[in-house]
């Protein structure tokens, strides 16, 4: 680029056909940085877990409270539903509209569960006066977690969306963008929940 | 909230006739005023018949250019709001002397002060700054919008919708009365039980949600938009500063967005996190709110200090100097603002070691910024300067900036620090950057790209005029803060004993009444160059520009440019004059572009009113609302139709008419 060849040929300033952006040509890094900046408001919510997950206000600490079988079981929920949204994907490579409709309902009743046992705990905490307003640690604890869950909820309440988009319009290149997008939020909330499972659960009924 | 609720309150919350302010007749009157005013404006806009063409034209529009120019209206119009404020304080601080309570009592002063702060910060600096990174940075990179055009569009009501709940807060019920910063405990439940800190919070959390997603917006065009041959090396100084702005939105925003949810979930939840009781730590909020607030600074000063790079070597006629050592010293900012947060409270007591690491880090930043002035030094250095009104406003930043900055260096000495924290040598230091960088970059900003944007100049007489009042009103203002600072006064005070401060406060009055005139006369200026824009006319070209930005017409069409442009060097459009350009004048094709909708007004009125009724308790209408968002929300997701072409044959005469204004020019 140095002037030199600049005065022998003259440079072109414009492009002479038009460049074809293809549409969401944006889509995927902006994506990104959404999940990036949600993980962020996670990682604040880890963050004030670790400084009051100890402040216990002479009420239950997480031995007291937590069951490990039920998260365990709460875990394996969550889990499978990334399974099978992955399946979900790779028929929707496959251009098989029905398959991939299949597997996102499949993922749709795992995340379903999945919920109805973390409503189910959470009632039975509140239930034993271990409500979020009992201390330090559980409000924290309440946030981390609802919050996820919270997450999983607008997740499940997209992926129906995306359900009767698909049904109408089929597989077009919009359905499947809007498809991936959701494919990277749930992992991402899986993502996540293995992080509270481990610091949350697993590290407070060893500590 | 309580157990027994009447179904007035059921349906109104804690909304009653008593939440107007009848007993202060300042908000009585200015209600009346606004009222009148408001009623005058709505009239006028359907005498005119203007609404159909406001709609269509500018509410819904995704132009990039259209949405700058209305955060910069917004901006403006809330810069008056909070200089009121400013103005209210200064004339109260140098009445209250000799046994006077001065003219506001304690509840509205609180108000005021917070007001203040809120106000210039999230929606005055923000929406300026957001506005022009909005109209220019596409321009500067050869696109044609934005990567995201309809989020652009939502992104700015959200902005508004704030701005909105902030106003109301004057006229139903009350403002926080914190700090601008709400700490709890005294933000909390127990010591602010009405209206104020809940303003507070929704104001800032529906803003917030708009900043963000303009953040990620501008990155991603940024990123993805960029002219054939942009190099990100190649990228004017400006779209650099913002980039980095934007990066650092997008990594602090949702900081604050979590610190209040969990605020605002003690308030409204009865949680724990920053109460005294309950395990609660109130000095974690201090922490969280800072973690986002000291990036903040910096998304507020960078973007200025790219208008400064484009300002000060457009008028020394000559590329910027060390334009690397320019990139890298914003990216080191970028990264060290994230690492001195804490010098905001060396007084907490965190010990020498924690405060020295943050003394430290606070005083290395000091030296980007440096570097940064000596490049703008060095490019004036032997240039051909031409003191055109933004040159002026950057020499005057450069002056003024350097003194603010020592004075942060002087305040990021932890023992210094224990002496001044939250004294109104403080409030002299941040105003001094806040002011001389961020805001005299703005009016550099605005006299430089007004031309860019409406096709005529601005009247220089008056702008000169508004330039030196603000010269001289800001050190008279700001001086005396500086010098009570060091006689330990505090900041926030209403009333005062001692009668041998009297006289700073005085000036200090002074100075802000200077200001007050210097706003006055950019007012007129605006008004007077709209009146007489006939002569002050311009070409796409006004200054002998530099960057891409100015190779289109000024303004520029819809389609920003009717070729893609190549780029080929740092400064393209010089580049492009040195080479000779011509201008294409035959072979326009259909340009693709994304087309307008009234989704974005829509979802921002609905926050809003969540918000609103959120603060009011008016729980089944926050309900009803926040229901409403979802179901637009996907409603508009159901439109697969967001683009169109305009046509080749538009295209072609848009472009023979440039080319007829050009020929004429000559």
């Amino acid at each position: 680029m140095s002037s030199a060849t600049a005065t022998m040929e003259p440079r072109a300033y414009h492009l002479p056909e038009e460049p074809h952006l293809h549409e969401g040509h944006s889509t995927n890094l902006g994506f990104w940085m959404y999940l990036m900046s949600d993980c962020l408001i996670f990682a604040i919510l880890f963050a004030t877990y670790a400084v009051l997950g100890g402040s216990y206000a002479g009420g239950p600490g997480p031995k007291d409270l937590f069951d490990l079988p039920l998260i365990a079981l709460n875990t394996a929920m969550l889990l499978f539903s990334s399974i099978t949204y992955g399946f979900a994907m790779l028929a929707m490579e496959k251009n098989r509209i029905s398959a991939t409709q299949g597997w996102l309902f499949v993922t749709l009743l795992f995340g379903g569960a999945f919920l109805f046992i973390e409503l189910y705990e959470f009632s039975h905490l509140i239930h034993e006066g271990a409500g979020p307003q009992r201390s330090a640690f559980l409000s924290s604890f309440f946030t981390l977690v609802g919050t996820h869950g919270l997450h999983v909820t607008f997740g499940s309440i997209w992926l129906i969306t995306l359900m009767v988009q698909v049904a109408r319009k089929g597989l077009i290149p919009a359905n499947k963008r809007r498809l991936m997008c959701l494919s990277m939020f749930w992992h991402f909330l899986d993502v996540i929940w293995i992080g509270v499972f481990t610091f949350v659960y697993l590290l407070g009924v060893l500590r | 909230m309580s157990g027994t609720l009447t179904t007035t309150q059921m349906i109104f919350g804690r909304l009653t006739w008593d939440a107007f302010p009848w007993h202060e007749p300042i908000v009585v009157a200015t209600f009346v005023a606004v009222v009148l005013g408001g009623a005058a404006m709505v009239a006028a806009l359907t005498y005119f018949k203007l609404w159909g063409y406001l709609w269509k034209e500018w509410f819904t529009s995704v132009d990039h250019k259209k949405i700058g120019i209305m955060y910069m209206v917004l901006g403006l119009i809330m810069f008056l709001r909070g200089f009121a404020d400013a103005i209210m304080m200064r004339l109260q601080q140098a009445l209250a002397f000799n046994g006077s309570e001065g003219y506001l009592n304690a509840h509205h002063y609180d108000q005021v002060f917070t007001a203040h702060g809120v106000i210039m910060i999230f929606f005055v600096a923000m929406p300026f700054i957001t506005g022009l990174m909005n109209y220019i940075v596409p321009l500067q990179i050869g696109a044609r919008d934005v990567s995201f055009p309809f989020l652009n569009n939502f992104s700015f009501w959200m902005t508004t919708g704030g701005a909105v709940l902030v106003m109301i807060s004057l006229f139903l019920g009350e403002f926080a009365q914190t700090g601008w910063l709400a700490y709890p405990p005294l933000s909390g439940l127990a010591y602010s039980p009405a209206t104020g800190v809940d303003y507070y919070i929704w104001a800032l959390q529906v803003a917030g949600v708009g900043t963000t997603l303009s953040g990620i917006n501008l990155i991603a065009t940024i990123v993805k938009m960029r002219a054939p041959g942009m190099s990100l090396m190649k990228m004017p100084v400006f779209t650099w500063t913002s980039l980095c702005a934007n990066i650092l939105i997008v990594a602090s925003f949702p900081i604050l967005t979590a610190t209040l949810v969990l605020l605002s979930l003690d308030r409204y939840a009865g949680t724990a996190f920053f109460t005294n009781d309950f395990g609660g730590n109130p000095m974690m909020y201090v922490n969280l709110i800072w973690i986002w607030g000291h990036p903040e600074v910096y998304i507020l000063i960078l973007p200025l200090f790219g208008v400064f790079s484009e300002v000060v070597s457009t008028f020394s006629g000559k590329r910027l100097f060390g334009y690397t050592s320019m990139v890298y010293a914003t990216c080191c900012i970028m990264v060290l603002s994230y690492l001195v947060w804490l010098h905001h409270f060396f007084t907490m007591g965190s010990g020498a070691s924690v405060n020295s690491f943050f003394g430290i880090t606070t005083m290395i930043i000091s030296i980007p910024t440096g570097a940064k002035l000596f490049n703008w030094l060095f490019t004036m250095y032997r240039g051909k300067i031409r003191f055109e009104l933004p040159m002026m406003w950057a020499v005057a930043f450069m002056l003024t900036f350097t003194i603010g900055g020592m004075t942060g260096v002087m305040l990021a000495v932890p023992p210094a620090d224990f002496v001044l924290h939250n004294s109104l040598f403080l409030i002299a230091h941040f105003h001094n950057v806040i002011i001389g960088g961020v805001l005299f970059g703005i009016f550099a900003a605005i006299n430089y790209w007004w031309p860019k944007a409406f096709g005529f100049r601005l009247n220089q007489f008056w702008g000169k005029v508004s330039f030196w009042c603000w010269q001289v009103g800001f050190w008279l203002a700001f001086t005396p803060l500086y010098i009570l600072g060091f006689m330990g006064v505090t900041r926030r005070m209403r009333v005062f004993d001692d009668p041998s401060l009297h006289i700073w406060f005085i000036i200090a009055a002074v100075g802000a009444a200077i200001i007050a005139a210097g706003i006055g006369a950019m007012l007129v200026q605006f008004a007077v160059s709209i009146w007489k824009r006939d002569e002050l006319k311009v070409e796409g070209d006004p200054w002998d520009g530099r960057t891409l930005e100015w190779a289109t017409s000024s303004p520029p069409p819809e389609y920003n440019f009717a070729f893609t442009p190549v780029v080929y060097d740092t400064d393209t459009w010089a580049d492009m004059k040195r080479n000779n350009y011509q201008r294409p004048l035959s072979g326009y094709q259909a340009i693709h572009m994304p087309s307008s909708t009234g989704a974005g007004v829509i979802l921002a009125a609905l926050a809003t009113l969540c918000g609103f009724s959120l603060i009011w308790y008016i729980w089944w209408l926050a309900g009803l609302s926040f229901v409403g968002m979802i179901a637009v929300a996907i409603g508009h997701t159901f439109n697969y139709k967001r683009d169109f072409y305009i046509p080749a044959d538009v295209v072609t005469r848009t472009e023979e008419e440039r080319t007829r204004i050009l020929a004429a020019g000559v």
